[in-house]
């Protein structure tokens, strides 16, 4: 594979691979970045910071969903190599099935911007896109000043948690606010660039997707994951501590591939597209709709690390099949 | 047997047994053939309604039924402590890899709550297996799973295994620290506890300062050796991300890690992240 072909740009963002690892995933430990990008990912984004450290809500903070139509078989064997035994080949004697969707509150739990800018500032070789959250401007502008020193690839703002109270979707359902956070954060972040990470909230997300646009936002993310609740028929309660939560994987492909198309459509704005991607032909769907990068989450739930490097190489030859040379020839092809 | 049943969903399993071991430990037993089926080291993740889930190593228990062995900690713990017969909880799962069971001379390091997995590996041993089942607990109330391991060894396992028992304070079996009596046990020529053989293997759970110095010793002495590690659980399958030790992700990648591995881990033995994802010191 000619790695070179699957370069690309979300804005003045530079990217080896356009598979990158989603927000909320993984995203504690710099070891861990480091594997992913071993892995393929062609970035992660971090878990989202706060001001200060976040505990989250009380277990159970995830849960999968019951129905699993069509995965029968126990996923890929895993990399291995880490000392044990093989997870996987365990799931199989177990004989229970995987999720093919979550619904999690996890309640943004994280080491706050502080303690997480000490840990990467060491780092230099992966590009990490940091993601943030908060209720005002001056919050985004000090978690931004945390960062002095540190090598950001981009700034991803959060207005699209669908859990916790006054951040996330409460702040993205708030067009005037989008607009605000967004300029302080790209005043205080100088040249790093800034991306608005929008989800389906209470008013619509285009007015968001504008809101960040013209505020000057250098790309958006679509989307995150989709207010949800799961219950248990059984003991006739809802499952998450927190009742409600986000429902991410494949059960919210089709919806998110839906938003990209339209912003697509509508703005003229660089795209991460998110929600749903397991394989490469979603990686595909995704960049035909309009997206120049694809974060990818959920999915690692059922696969192993190397699905990044499954994904890309997945790409790469689906653009040899077509003749197509670089990633941003198929940006929004579909359209 | 493929299974309808989701491994990420909440599956209710009523209980049907309580046995208290200490005044602080009991185990909870059920009837669940997927659970029965763990490998040992793998974890469910164990949700009593209304009240919390957490991470619990699953128990062998009599006539095929699985269990779990909880000590009275935290507020989770504690729940799930106060279950009683005839209530119910839900578990996920199985979860994680499990130990690498070699044969020959075997030996299994345990403390507290963490000789749970290792009475499912004991379960896996056999007839030509030399074990010696060393537990280690503050004082002589503390000691159980004891008589049951005793009983396992003696019907299944060759005559030379045994089960030792050490207390820091001395009120039961040898006084100190589980990792003096293994010094003993694994240094120099001697290995005199199994006829001067050496060990083939040495599997650990339990508090991680103990599973360091186990894991050290084995390694000194050029033996194979595995620990089965704990951290803060929330989704079990490798996304979130709560449980990552230095490069590893627990949940996912072990929780049974190689000696060699953990070593080369700046995290093991020293530190573990708090729930919001700090390190901290154990």
């Amino acid at each position: 594979m000619d790695d070179s072909m699957l370069r690309t740009n979300v804005g003045p963002i530079r990217l080896s691979k356009p598979a990158v690892l989603a927000s909320g995933i993984l995203g504690i430990s710099l070891e861990v970045f480091e594997r992913l990008h071993d892995s393929g990912a062609g970035a992660v984004v971090t878990k989202s910071l706060s001001t200060e450290p976040w505990e989250g809500y009380p277990n159970p903070t995830v849960v999968g969903l019951g129905s699993c139509v069509g995965c029968d078989d126990a996923g890929k064997g895993d990399a291995g190599g880490r000392g044990g035994g093989d997870a996987d080949a365990a799931a199989t004697v177990s004989g229970t099935r995987r999720s093919t969707g979550w619904i999690n509150a996890v309640g943004l739990s994280n080491p706050g911007a502080r303690n997480f800018a000490r840990m990467i500032r060491k780092s230099h070789d992966v590009p990490i896109m940091v993601s943030l959250v908060g209720s005002t401007a001056s919050e985004f502008e000090h978690m931004v000043s945390e960062f002095e020193g540190c090598d950001v690839a981009a700034y991803e703002l959060n207005m699209s948690c669908p859990h916790v109270a006054k951040v996330g979707l409460e702040v993205g359902d708030d067009p005037q606010l989008v607009s605000e956070i967004t300029r302080a954060t790209k005043r205080a972040a100088r040249s790093t660039p800034v991306v608005v990470k929008v989800g389906l909230g209470s008013s619509n997300y285009l007015d968001t997707v504008g809101a960040a646009v013209h505020a000057g936002a250098d790309a958006i993310t679509a989307i995150n994951t989709i207010r949800a609740i799961a219950i248990s028929a059984e003991l006739q309660t809802p499952i998450l501590s927190n009742k409600f939560g986000g429902l991410s994987g494949a059960p919210i492909k089709p919806v998110a591939l839906r938003c990209v198309y339209e912003i697509t459509s509508k703005y003229d704005v660089p795209i991460m597209g998110c929600g749903g991607v397991s394989t490469w032909e979603d990686a595909v769907e995704f960049i035909l709709a309009g997206a120049s990068a694809v974060p990818i989450g959920s999915a690692l739930g059922n696969d192993n690390f190397g699905l990044f490097d499954e994904i890309n190489r997945g790409i790469a030859s689906y653009m040899g099949r077509k003749g197509v040379s670089s990633i941003g020839e198929m940006v929004g092809l579909a359209q | 047997m493929p299974s309808s049943r989701a491994r990420d969903h909440p599956f209710e399993v009523r209980i049907d047994e309580v046995i208290d071991e200490t005044p602080t430990v009991r185990t909870l037993v059920f009837s669940d053939d997927v659970m029965s089926s763990a490998l040992p080291g793998q974890f469910a993740m164990v949700w009593v309604p209304g009240a919390y889930e957490l991470p619990m190593s699953v128990m062998i228990a009599q006539g095929g039924r699985a269990a779990f062995t909880i000590r009275r900690q935290g507020p989770a713990s504690t729940a799930l402590y106060n279950v009683r017969r005839g209530q119910s909880v839900a578990v996920r799962g199985p979860y994680g890899n499990s130990f690498d069971l070699k044969s020959g001379r075997l030996l299994l390091v345990g403390g507290g709550t963490g000789l749970v997995p290792l009475m499912r590996l004991l379960s896996s041993t056999g007839a030509d297996d030399r074990v010696v089942l060393l537990m280690g607990a503050r004082t002589s109330s503390e000691v159980f799973f004891d008589a049951m391991a005793s009983d396992m060894i003696r019907q299944n396992n060759h005559p030379d295994s045994r089960v030792v028992v050490s207390t820091d304070d001395g009120t039961r079996g040898v006084k100190g620290r589980v990792t003096d009596a293994l010094e003993g046990m694994l240094a120099g020529p001697s290995g005199e506890s199994l006829q001067g053989r050496r060990f083939d293997a040495v599997y650990t759970c339990g508090p991680e300062p103990m599973m360091y110095g186990v894991v050290r010793s084995a390694a000194k002495n050029g033996i194979f050796a595995q620990a089965s590690l704990e951290r803060v659980m929330k989704c079990g399958a490798g996304i979130c991300g709560s449980c990552v030790a230095g490069p590893d992700v627990v949940c996912r990648d072990g929780t049974v890690f190689g000696s060699e591995h953990l070593l080369a881990n700046e995290e093991f033995g020293r530190t573990y992240r708090d729930k919001s994802g700090i390190a901290v010191r154990w």
